[in-house]
């Protein structure tokens, strides 16, 4: 009995193991490394890494780079993810329901999902352009003054807000989609039947039972917005004058174009204490009613 | 989508008809820009700006596009990226989600959470020490060093997992009673079962991966191993200037793969999308 017992051992360790080598390799051990390295100074040509302690943390205090792009960061998410959930409500209402040319809808609101969001951001870049953009046309149509909406500092990330909105709405569309159909048609016949309005059978009835999709939702949205930053590349490098840099983006400039490791390092510590803490709530809260058994 | 709803049979019609309008102007406003991409990309420069319904159509700037940088390499490098990076995480994904299904070990549960936590912590965000350990392995500006990150799939195993703990024990045991070890019980008994779950996880994963930008961004340096994003990317903000028909038609071949398959398929994306999206 044993020895079967240990042959069920070892083959659940040997089925486990190629897959946790490589996670371990290229997330546990980077994520570990990072803080490590975040003590250490950056090594230069022959001169090798030193500890500094703390330095790279004091560093980052009296950067206002840095601060601006965390509350960037903030700012982008608090811009995004309110809207675009409320969006993807309104969106999977009206395609789970009797509206016509349903097929087409939902096709439009999901084909951005798709893109790349390197071609989003492309496609967007020439949607903003200054005089020859479709937005300038159609201000320029109504009389409105020509503006740079990427150029200027007052709304450079409101763009890049709403391009994140029009890329991820349609996406989270999909999962109170999934949602609704689960829903039993008894729900709306009873609340019809009670007198309820639809507005009031949506906020009394429809969406807290659509709370635990929401919650998904949140969490998802939070990781990307925190994620992703491969339209501020496309868009705005960061520009104009640190006005739409975001947390990764930063990190990114900081690591591969002025090679600051170290100070990278010290970065990314930050950002994994933000998804850290969204994992932590996650798991320690949300999971309680999510169920992974 | 088979139970068309039930709510605007029972919430009287005054609403529907304005709701109906909102819905479609969101539609519209939505599926603008993708339109005026298209429009661009498929009319001569002089028109880009002018949206006049005669213009004749023009393929031209697809094939100016196609002439002026090595698309056909950088289909071919994303092409041969997201098969590598689909078939290690298919391999990897179901022998752990097997372990993690269905056998008993020390230690199960916590190396189960170490997996979770790549839901959160994604290699997407730990860029300057996987790039030191692709410096440190040789294999910068390689296209194994872009996948090999993602090979090991949090959300692979663990959507496996889920779907290897719906089948039957007796199916196992019938097999096991036959002699069969345990690779082949997976292979003959938990494989075949969880059919629609890897077509969902594998349009996720190659549609993802396909898009995939910073990490490629970062490591590759040349030609031969960059993927179309970051092609795209090079060719747009150095090659061309401002020629946005050229640009945009550029940007609609990059995606058009997955664009067609999405507007032929549409009906599995949006399952599969779901199907991985429920837990």
């Amino acid at each position: 009995m044993n020895r079967i017992n240990l042959q069920h051992q070892v083959t659940g360790w040997l089925l486990l193991l190629p897959a946790m080598l490589l996670l371990l390799a290229f997330t546990h051990y980077p994520a570990v490394a990072t803080l490590w390295h975040s003590f250490f100074s950056t090594p230069k040509g022959s001169r090798p890494a030193s500890f500094v302690g703390i330095e790279n943390y004091q560093v980052m205090i009296d950067d206002p780079v840095f601060w601006q792009s965390l509350w960037n960061n903030l700012y982008f998410s608090l811009g995004t993810i309110p809207l675009s959930i409320a969006l993807a409500i309104a969106m999977a209402l009206w395609v789970n329901g009797r509206i016509a040319g349903r097929g087409f809808l939902r096709l439009s609101y999901f084909t951005p999902t798709v893109l790349p969001m390197i071609a989003v951001a492309n496609i967007w870049l020439f949607f903003y352009t200054p005089q020859y953009g479709l937005l300038e046309q159609i201000t320029g149509f109504f009389g409105l003054p020509s503006h740079n909406w990427l150029g200027s500092p007052s709304t450079a990330l409101g763009a890049l807000i709403l391009v994140a909105i029009w890329k991820e709405a349609g996406f989270f569309m999909i999962f109170y989609l999934a949602a609704l159909q689960q829903m039993s048609p008894v729900l709306a016949e009873a609340a019809a039947l009670e007198g309820a309005s639809r507005w009031q059978y949506f906020w009394r009835v429809l969406f807290p039972l659509l709370m635990p999709t929401t919650l998904f939702v949140l969490i998802n949205a939070l990781i990307n917005s925190f994620r992703l930053v491969d339209h501020i590349i496309v868009m705005t490098r960061g520009g104009p004058d640190n006005a739409s840099s975001l947390l990764l983006y930063y990190i990114y400039q900081v690591g591969f174009s002025y090679w600051d490791s170290a100070y990278a390092a010290a970065l990314t510590t930050v950002l994994l204490a933000v998804l850290g803490t969204t994992a932590f709530i996650k798991f320690r809260f949300l999971d309680r009613r999510t169920h992974y058994q | 989508m088979n139970r068309p709803e039930q709510a605007s049979e029972h919430f009287g019609r005054g609403g529907y008809l304005l709701e109906s309008a909102a819905a479609w102007l969101l539609g519209l406003l939505w599926i603008l820009p993708l339109a005026y991409a298209v429009w661009t990309a498929f009319h001569a420069p002089e028109f880009s700006t002018r949206l006049e319904l005669g213009a004749p159509l023009t393929l031209q700037n697809f094939a100016n596009a196609w002439n002026a940088a090595p698309f056909a390499r950088y289909f071919l490098n994303t092409f041969l990226l997201v098969s590598m990076i689909l078939a290690a995480q298919l391999v990897l994904s179901t022998l752990a989600a097997y372990s993690f299904a269905r056998f008993e070990f020390r230690g199960r549960d916590f190396m189960f959470f170490l997996v979770l936590l790549q839901l959160m912590v994604m290699p997407d965000v730990l860029i300057v020490e996987n790039y030191n350990t692709m410096n440190v392995l040789g294999l910068r500006d390689t296209l194994l060093a872009i996948g090999l990150p993602y090979f090991a799939s949090a959300f692979g195993i663990f959507l496996l997992r889920q779907t290897f703990k719906t089948v039957p024990r007796e199916l196992e045991e019938a097999a096991r009673v036959e002699g069969a070890s345990a690779l082949q019980v997976l292979l003959k008994v938990y494989v075949p079962l969880a059919k629609p779950v890897y077509l969902a996880y594998a349009l996720v994963s190659v549609s993802h991966h396909w898009n995939n930008f910073l990490w490629p961004l970062i490591i590759t340096n040349s030609v031969e191993s960059r993927p179309l994003t970051v092609g795209l990317q090079v060719f747009s903000s150095t090659d061309q200037g401002v020629d946005w028909s050229i640009i945009t038609a550029a940007t609609l071949m990059t995606s058009a793969p997955l664009l067609i398959g999405f507007l032929l398929f549409q009906r599995q994306f949006v399952q599969s999308f779901m199907r991985a999206g429920i837990r």
